[in-house]
């Protein structure tokens, strides 16, 4: 009896424990999201109430919306990591397929040559980058950046396909070699269906540090034209420093497409983790 | 023996030199991407540490920029600022990010506990936002000017303690040191969470026959069997530390006051290599910055895979 109530509260105080650090973690978001729809007095006079009819207000959104070019960095933002993240995957699937299925001389060396990536941060080369980019006139095009971003994401994402790769059966790869398939179509058709959640998980992993990179959108791409969405928000927010309600909101716009990627990515994204780990 | 083996392969080479071209096809275009994008920046930036302009000509001058960087009594004192700094960003990941990504990791696997998808999903948010949105949200929640820490500090009785951290020399780095971990601590979590759940229940049961239980069974039997992934959290810490910039560049600004007191590697490079304000970019010294960079990172991840990894014992199961 007295062991069933000593675990009933451990079991509380693992609650509390876990509830407060939740509580930490997300207060922050929460507080700008609330404040973002309040006009200037309440975000000063009750930053912790949420808005009530009186004090709502979307005059932040509308200077955002009115000032900056928000749907352009959007879109750029959209461009780079889309066509990456499809870069990455294609590249990545090929090459370590090549490197999980074939044995050929200079196997072990290419592989460990793709994994160097994954340790050395591609960053500490951008005195070369940004000179190849200005010698090959592809500064402030988002070509550049597209580049830069399948470059980084390929190390790991050959790392975990091949892991992949290796478990899918040999004897259906051969029973699709008897019956006439090349090789383009054993993997195109055989082997991409078969590790297409593998290729979900690295999606996602790729797709973050794109879509928050700050340093090569600052470097490679600065011009209007071409800024991304973390680029543009860090400048935005940075000129209308004073303008809290500007800056809240812009907060809350940039915040939007990761919660919602979020919601719909995380089961993806944490099982993708976990399974990592066990390798 | 390698002549034995050339004739025993001579006689299907015909088929296998016509069978082999989709090996090339499958690799090459993540080889030229990676090769030409990733391996010969990297390398030609290397090699640029040991050119400069002599007389408006790039000419090699050997380990000059080197002797520039820790001889020249600004630039030395620039880079070992810098270098303390990230070192104390590195510590404070450490011994703070870690253990509560442990401590969170541990009471997640405790077996059925209520709510754990909730809390570990929740707990892991932070981690996907970007570096500008956590920058700026933070520095508005410390801002003396809006009064949410000190209302809330109040709460708790303690607001004589608040100060301007971010403003302040002092404390700044720690301040910024701080919002990282809580940006980041969802990473060892997950890791050490996944760990955890893959001690097999035969382990545990063992222990729980022996008498172990609770805090004991935590530091006898699970902490040992998690060891490689808090080795492998350490080094994806220690690599993205040494790599930072983001986030010290969103909150305290390229020159990371106030007065240098949050300049760490990744800022002293951009400044060096792209300038800033009246300090003109230098592309030799930035190359330079970024050389010792390289052999900083290089030197941690050789550590972890030659020394620690071999130390770390593994049980298979």
């Amino acid at each position: 009896m007295s062991k069933a109530r000593s675990s009933n509260i451990r079991t509380g105080l693992v609650h509390l424990a876990l509830l407060s650090y939740t509580l930490i973690a997300l207060f922050p978001v929460f507080l700008t999201v609330i404040n973002s729809f309040k006009d200037r007095g309440a975000i000063f006079r009750s930053p912790m109430m949420v808005p009530t009819p009186t004090s709502f207000s979307l005059i932040g959104y509308q200077t955002v919306l009115g000032q900056g070019n928000f749907a352009m960095y959007f879109q750029n933002s959209m461009i780079v990591t889309v066509v990456s993240i499809v870069l990455v995957l294609l590249f990545g699937a090929m090459a370590a397929f090549a490197l999980s299925e074939y044995r050929f001389r200079g196997n072990m060396v290419v592989g460990l040559y793709m994994a160097i990536g994954i340790m050395i941060p591609i960053r500490l080369g951008t005195v070369a980058i940004l000179q190849g980019m200005v010698a090959a006139g592809l500064v402030n095009t988002l070509t550049a950046l597209i580049l830069v971003y399948t470059a980084q994401g390929l190390p790991l994402a050959i790392f975990i396909l091949s892991e992949f790769m290796r478990t899918v059966s040999d004897d259906l790869k051969n029973a699709g070699r008897i019956d006439g398939l090349n090789e383009y179509a054993i993997f195109g058709r055989l082997v991409l269906p078969l590790i297409r959640p593998a290729m979900a998980t690295v999606a996602v992993f790729t797709m973050i540090p794109i879509w928050n990179d700050l340093w090569f959108p600052l470097i490679l791409a600065p011009g209007e034209s071409t800024k991304t969405v973390t680029l543009g928000s860090q400048i935005f927010i940075g000129q209308f420093v004073t303008n809290w309600n500007a800056v809240l909101a812009a907060l809350s716009l940039a915040i939007l497409p990761i919660l919602v990627l979020y919601v719909i990515f995380s089961r993806q994204l944490i099982r993708g983790i976990t399974a990592g780990a066990v390798k | 023996m390698s002549d034995i083996t050339t004739s025993a392969a001579l006689q299907p080479v015909s088929i296998k030199r016509h069978r082999r071209w989709h090996i090339i096809v499958f690799l090459f275009p993540a080889f030229l991407v990676y090769t030409a994008v990733m391996i010969l920046p990297l390398v030609e930036t290397l090699r640029q540490s040991f050119y400069n302009l002599v007389d408006g000509q790039l000419a090699f001058v050997g380990l000059a920029n080197f002797k520039v960087l820790f001889g020249d009594a600004r630039w030395a004192h620039d880079f070992w600022n810098a270098l303390r700094n990230n070192l104390i960003f590195f510590a404070i990941h450490m011994c703070v990010q870690n253990p509560i990504g442990v401590a969170l990791a541990a009471m997640l696997s405790l077996p059925k506990l209520r709510f754990v998808t909730f809390y570990r999903t929740a707990i892991f948010l932070p981690t996907l936002l970007s570096f500008v949105i956590v920058g700026f949200i933070w520095k508005l929640i410390l801002s003396p000017l809006w009064g949410v820490t000190p209302w809330m500090m109040d709460l708790v009785g303690l607001k004589a303690f608040f100060s301007p951290w971010l403003g302040k020399p002092s404390s700044a780095l720690i301040a910024v040191a701080l919002i990282s971990v809580w940006q980041y601590v969802g990473i060892p979590m997950m890791l050490i969470y996944a760990a955890l759940l893959n001690i097999p229940d035969e382990v545990i049961e063992a222990a729980e026959c022996d008498g172990i239980t609770g805090w004991s069974q935590f530091w006898k039997i699970k902490l040992p069997l998690v060891l490689p992934a808090i080795g492998i959290i350490s080094i994806l810490t220690f690599v993205g530390n040494f790599n930072a910039f983001d986030l010290v560049y969103t909150v305290q600004g390229a020159l990371a006051g106030p007065d240098g007191s949050t300049d760490i590697l990744g800022t002293l490079l951009y400044r060096t290599f792209f300038g800033f304000q009246l300090q003109l970019g230098d592309r030799s010294m930035g190359a330079t910055i970024a050389t010792v960079m390289f052999l900083i990172i290089l030197a941690g991840v050789s550590f972890y895979l030659f020394i620690v990894q071999r130390r770390i014992r593994r049980y298979q199961f």
